[in-house]
């Protein structure tokens, strides 16, 4: 149920339709090219678009759909593709548990709804935005839809073999490395966060070197956060920490 | 027509990758939390957010190479600029894609 004060900090829904549409475009344009992509490989692949969209819609998550059309095109069955989907998709437990603190006193409906848009990068903005402030689950519900329903729309797109936006073009491959580039920086707010993301980013990087798939950003998230954890609570070392 | 065996895994994957999405944010957001995980999950975005971009920036290729002469990783340097010091995120985005649209002609 929702406690009154939230509902007194939360914004009507038409506001919150709005601020959560406009505030995707950056994952919407990223996903709008990588999904026009991902619907050309499905279609050579010997999927229809209906196929294609109900992919998109029922499991909504970009590189597992990518490496399971890969496998069905190797002829392989349920079991090993429903357990590398989940293995690959995993990370997502480690960002819905972050979300938390930004989604108490909410009810089941409210959270399973949001809990069906959280990728990597709705994670990475919505992070973002309630920390700034000004944003609360309505936003952010409508912002993990709005990305949701443009990946549909984009996979079904490319399903029917439209490359509408040639390899290369404005540069659009790289707007979501941008997005994430920028969202960094946002997150990095003293001294702590800095050590952490360096630590987490060559932990993810001698990682992925040793081993394959990408369980190497849930091993070096947790690690590098829990030294962060080690370093705030121990008075020695963050001494000249600021209190956050 | 959609084929009964390619439901199944559509539907075995769809379970698989919702119920990670949904537990913790059904179970601990009903749990207090001790304050070292409240500090630890504080400190989740921006050790995901770097364990994500930078092994796209600096490898390639299957199994994975180190490759610092990427066109991705080379606009990276001034993106990263950028971001810091205007912190606008449109802005970032607009000047990243432009830069990786230059670097596809140049580079």
């Amino acid at each position: 149920m929702l406690s009154m004060n939230s509902e007194e900090r939360t914004a009507p829904w038409p506001a919150a339709i709005k601020d959560g549409a406009i505030g995707a475009w950056p994952i919407c344009l990223g996903y709008l090219a990588i999904g026009l992509a991902f619907g050309v490989i499905a279609q050579k692949a010997g999927l229809s678009p209906l196929e294609i969209g109900l992919m998109s819609l029922l499991v909504y998550a970009g590189s597992s759909q990518f490496i399971a059309v890969s496998m069905l095109s190797a002829g392989a069955g349920f079991v090993p593709i429903v357990i590398t989907t989940f293995t690959v998709n995993l990370r997502h437990m480690l960002m819905s548990s972050s979300l938390v603190t930004y989604m108490r006193n909410l009810g089941t409906g409210p959270l399973s709804l949001f809990a069906y848009g959280v990728t990597d990068e709705s994670f990475a903005l919505n992070s973002a935005k309630f920390r700034s402030g000004n944003w609360d689950w309505r936003r952010a519900l409508v912002l993990n839809h709005t990305t949701n329903l443009t990946w549909i729309a984009s996979t079904v797109a490319g399903g029917f073999g439209g490359e509408f936006i040639p390899a290369g073009a404005f540069g659009i491959d790289y707007a979501l490395s941008a997005m994430f580039i920028c969202l960094l920086i946002f997150q990095l707010r003293g001294k702590v966060y800095v050590i952490v993301a360096v630590i987490a980013g060559l932990l993810a990087v001698g990682l992925s070197l040793l081993i394959p798939g990408n369980s190497y950003i849930v091993i070096a998230s947790v690690l590098a956060a829990a030294l962060g954890v080690i370093f705030k609570r121990s008075p020695r070392l963050s001494r000249t920490e600021e209190r956050t | 027509m959609i084929h009964a065996d390619y439901l199944y895994i559509l539907i075995g994957m769809g379970i698989v990758t919702y119920v990670p999405r949904w537990l913790p944010l059904v179970f601990l957001s009903r749990l207090r939390l001790p304050e070292w995980f409240e500090q630890w999950l504080d400190l989740i975005p921006a050790a995901i957010l770097s364990s994500l971009i930078l092994p796209i920036l600096i490898t390639t290729g299957e199994p994975r190479q180190l490759d610092l002469l990427r066109p991705e990783l080379i606009v990276a340097v001034p993106t990263f600029l950028f971001a810091i010091k205007t912190r606008s995120l449109a802005g970032t985005v607009v000047v990243g894609m432009f830069l990786f649209w230059l670097a596809g002609k140049f580079l």
